[in-house]
């Protein structure tokens, strides 16, 4: 199987910042707070990156949507080895409310547009914990799904995967083109080194609108309030 | 993590040289990599496993591993993106495109973004900045306070003594602004990378190069994936070499690879050791009723003795809601190692000129740093052949003022308009390969930095006098607020910072209250509040240079004080396994890179480096 590989990378808030929730509880604050790219897409670019250095597939194509910073987290994949980018270009109260729906529907249209033969996804963001995106773009391109991924190979024009489910590892065999989100265990991510983001600076990213590939991003879901966890009470014995 | 056969072939290695070597206990953290200290008949556990201390080409593990680097050439590269390294960038590049010259200037920064690793007060004076870049206000700079009401204060346990700020005070403020440097740094970093400024953020230059004549080369920065015992990690890649014909080291205070270029190039051999003081910080949202935008307040006295230098500030900032910028600061030079600065911190926060405004507050950021209070006594020679010294690394701060910004980022134009006409030269005019400008130094001399470090050198070394804070308050105001500090003499400092600490059994442990979760906290969840965090499998980067030295005699003489000074809670002694005796554990995940332990261990066996960058405090505008 060889072809194009498109990875989804989401910019996120950095696993190890305290968040805080706005004043006027209508989300958390993200001005000036260090994001990264979410742990389980760095596995997802590594993983496609190693597929490619077995040589079974051609080129990967590492994809962001949202603001202007995520070109920073499309950076960070081409500097772990992918070849291009593509920054959706989502921003303001678009992007406050975008959610798995909207981002499937944008990741089934590239995939056409970019006849890609496999999609790699991180199996969910922690920032929402939807675990919801992998399977919906899968859905919405009738494309078999490969999901919590701890094991890939390819064989021919099948992949054989192991998942990680509550039982415990089932092994099954999909066809492509198809939809593979990386859990934990899969791989250890390799760092982007200095010599690797200067090469990176050189790849190409192309910035798209969503109206561009056809998809409405408006929400059907609305926030009506964040608040902050109730505080933890003292245990009693 | 490990693959399991990497352990179990270490094992069998390790079994095999257990047999040669008389050790007392094997406790779980003896690594299994050789070393002479491991097999001490005193039974330390192994704690440091960095290649500083632990050279790695004499250690088996590392044997075939590819250890060349990647290199690259540029015109200029500075270390550190603070305001000294981004004015010296911004300056550089204004110069380039005035006189039309192609100029390449990188920056490393070890914060994942710049001003992530950027602590201050701060109240800035805007002078260097608009010297710097004349139209910040159009360009959108941050400097959205101006000062509006000056406080200072005596405290005592109950009461306050206001002190009038008469005209002309060193802690005037008048004409400045109350901001939050990283947001300033932050801007800064754009400006650079407007002009064409190669920034590298994520990326710590972790050793010097040098050319075979002795001149610095450029820099390399740090290796990745190295395992918490020394070993490589199948992720393993080598730092990239950074070339350049001159290298600017603005690595804030007490910088690591200035502590190197000291010793290699002798640099401190005619200025007086430099002394410091750590600041810790906090932000709070207060109640709207009590927030007062543009107030400054500065205080000395209680908490801390007459013999311990510190004090207080509290800035009400102005950015659309209710923000306060309050720290407390203490001279490292005290002598008690009972003394916490962080608890200090905290129970000053429940005096009662200080509790109302905090009260119905909700906090939210904590950090610290150590800063310099030498002044013009302490500075070391600034240029060696093919590298400069700038900002708050060689020390430009003004103590009285507690101002430094605007003295560091005027070292970097200096520097940057020093290096400019050598670089672009028709003929590189240089003994050494690497660039030696030794211009930078007399122009810094002649300048305005130079005249106002020296008229406040004396006042910090006036408060070692029996009467502390008040022999100094006084000569403060005979000599500097009437004479203007022209005084001919100029008085020296103790010492090193380290050296001043009493034995514990000569000092009486301090009484600190228990923080009552509202206004005072716990070290832990302060800790939690600077989103500090570094990878987890990698070498601690407190390297020790002799492992059984913490437990010997910073705890033998000292009853530990790293577990007092650290604003992190990286050292705690703990009992051993065995159940007699102590070891010291090393907390290296939580450090916020202050450099405070490297300064006051008064063993000096604390040698921080740099650890994978990227890590480190996860600072937003503090």
């Amino acid at each position: 199987m060889s072809g194009r590989v498109l990875v989804g990378v989401k910019r996120v808030i950095d696993y190890a910042v305290k968040i805080r929730v706005k004043p006027d509880n209508t989300g958390v604050v993200t001005d000036g707070v260090k994001h990264s790219m979410n742990p389980f897409c760095e596995i997802a670019v590594e993983e496609a990156v190693k597929l490619k250095e077995k040589k079974l597939i051609k080129e990967v194509v590492a994809v962001s949507c949202g603001p202007q910073q995520s070109q920073e987290t499309i950076r960070t994949a081409l500097a772990m080895g992918a070849d291009r980018g593509i920054h959706v270009d989502v921003s303001g109260k678009d992007y406050e409310n975008l959610g798995p729906l909207q981002v499937s529907k944008i990741l089934a249209a590239l995939a056409k547009q970019e006849d890609a033969q496999l999609i790699l996804l991180g199996k969910q963001a922690i920032d929402d914990d939807c675990n919801q995106t992998g399977q919906m773009t899968a859905a919405l391109l009738d494309w078999p799904q490969g999901t919590f991924a701890s094991e890939v190979s390819l064989e021919g024009d099948k992949i054989n995967l192991v998942r990680e489910i509550d039982g415990g590892l089932e092994h099954i065999k999909i066809n492509t083109p198809a939809v593979i989100t990386a859990d934990l265990r899969l791989n250890t991510p390799r760092y982007a080194t200095l010599p690797n983001i200067m090469k990176a600076k050189k790849k190409k990213i192309v910035t798209v609108k969503p109206a561009d590939l056809g998809v409405d991003v408006t929400s059907r879901l609305e926030v009506l309030k964040v608040e902050e966890p109730p505080q933890r009470q003292a245990g009693r014995v | 993590m490990f693959p399991a056969s990497r352990y179990s072939c270490q094992a069998h290695r390790c079994a095999r040289l257990l047999q040669k070597i008389k050790t007392e206990h094997a406790t779980p953290q003896l690594y299994t990599a050789l070393h002479r200290r491991a097999c001490s008949t005193v039974s330390t556990p192994r704690i440091t496993t960095h290649y500083t201390i632990h050279p790695r080409d004499k250690d088996p593990r590392w044997e075939g591993v590819e250890m060349e680097r990647f290199a690259d050439e540029a015109d200029v590269v500075i270390v550190g993106g603070g305001p000294a390294g981004l004015a010296a960038a911004i300056r550089l590049k204004q110069l380039a495109n005035k006189h039309e010259k192609e100029l390449r200037v990188c920056l490393v920064e070890k914060a994942p973004q710049i001003g992530a690793h950027t602590l201050s007060g701060a109240c800035l004076e805007p002078s260097a900045l608009t010297e710097l870049i004349p139209d910040w206000k159009e360009r959108g700079a941050p400097l959205n306070t101006p000062v509006t009401e000056d406080v200072f204060s005596i405290l005592t346990e109950k009461y306050r003594i206001p002190v009038p700020i008469l005209p002309g005070l060193p802690m005037q403020n008048h004409g400045n602004y109350i901001v939050r440097m990283g947001n300033l740094v932050r801007w800064l970093g754009e400006q650079a990378e407007e002009l064409g400024v190669e920034l590298y953020p994520g990326y710590a230059a972790a050793e010097v190069l040098f050319h075979e004549d002795g001149s610095v080369k450029g820099i390399a920065t740090n290796d990745v994936g190295i395992a918490k015992d020394g070993s490589p990690k199948d992720i393993f890649e080598r730092g990239m070499e950074l070339h350049a014909k001159v290298t600017l080291f603005g690595e804030g205070c007490h910088g690591h690879l200035a502590k190197q270029l000291y010793n290699k190039f002798n640099l401190r051999e005619n200025c007086e050791p430099q002394t410091y003081a750590i600041g810790l910080k906090e932000l709070w949202m207060i109640d709207e009723k009590k927030w007062r935008p543009g107030r400054v307040e500065h205080s000395v006295g209680w908490p801390l003795d007459r013999n311990t230098y510190g004090g207080s500030f509290l800035y009400h900032l102005n950015e659309g809601e209710p923000l306060v910028a309050l720290g407390f600061v203490v001279g490292l030079d005290y002598t008690n190692p009972y003394l916490s600065p962080f608890r200090e911190f905290q129970r000053w926060k429940h005096h009662p000129f200080v509790a109302p405004t905090l009260e119905g507050g909700q906090r939210i950021a904590y950090g610290a740093r150590a800063l310099n209070e030498g002044g013009c006594q302490s500075i070391p020679k600034l240029t060696f052949p093919g590298g400069l010294l700038i900002g708050c690394s060689p020390g430009f701060m003004n103590v009285p003022k507690i101002k430094g910004t605007h003295t560091a980022m005027k070292s970097g134009m200096l520097a940057a308009e020093a290096i400019f006409p050598k670089l672009t030269a028709e003929t590189l005019d240089s003994e050494t390969a690497g660039l030696h400008v030794p211009e930078y130094a007399e122009n810094l001399k002649n300048s305005w930095v130079w005249k106002e470090l020296y008229a406040v050198r004396n006042i910090r070394p006036s408060f070692h006098n029996y009467f502390g804070l008040y022999g100094g308050m006084i000569y403060t105001g005979i000599f500097y607020w009437i004479f203007r500090g022209k005084e001919p003499w100029t008085l020296k400092h103790c010492g090193t910072d380290a050296n001043q600490l009493k034995p514990a059994k000569e000092c009486t442990p301090i009484e600190y209250p228990k923080p009552d979760g509202k206004i005072s906290f716990d070290l832990l969840s302060s800790v939690a509040l600077s989103g500090t965090n570094h990878e987890g499998d990698q070498p601690p980067h407190l390297t020790l240079k002799d492992d059984s030295i913490p437990v010997a005699r910073n705890l033998g003489i000292y009853d530990g004080p790293e577990q007092r000074f650290c604003p992190a809670g990286v050292y705690e002694y703990v009992p051993l396994d065995t159940g007699n005796g102590m070891r010291l554990q090393i907390n290296a995940q939580n450090c916020v890179h202050c450099k405070t332990c490297d300064i006051k261990d008064p063993s000096q066996n604390i040698n921080w480096v740099v650890p994978e960058g990227g890590g480190g405090p996860a600072y937003n505008g503090m």
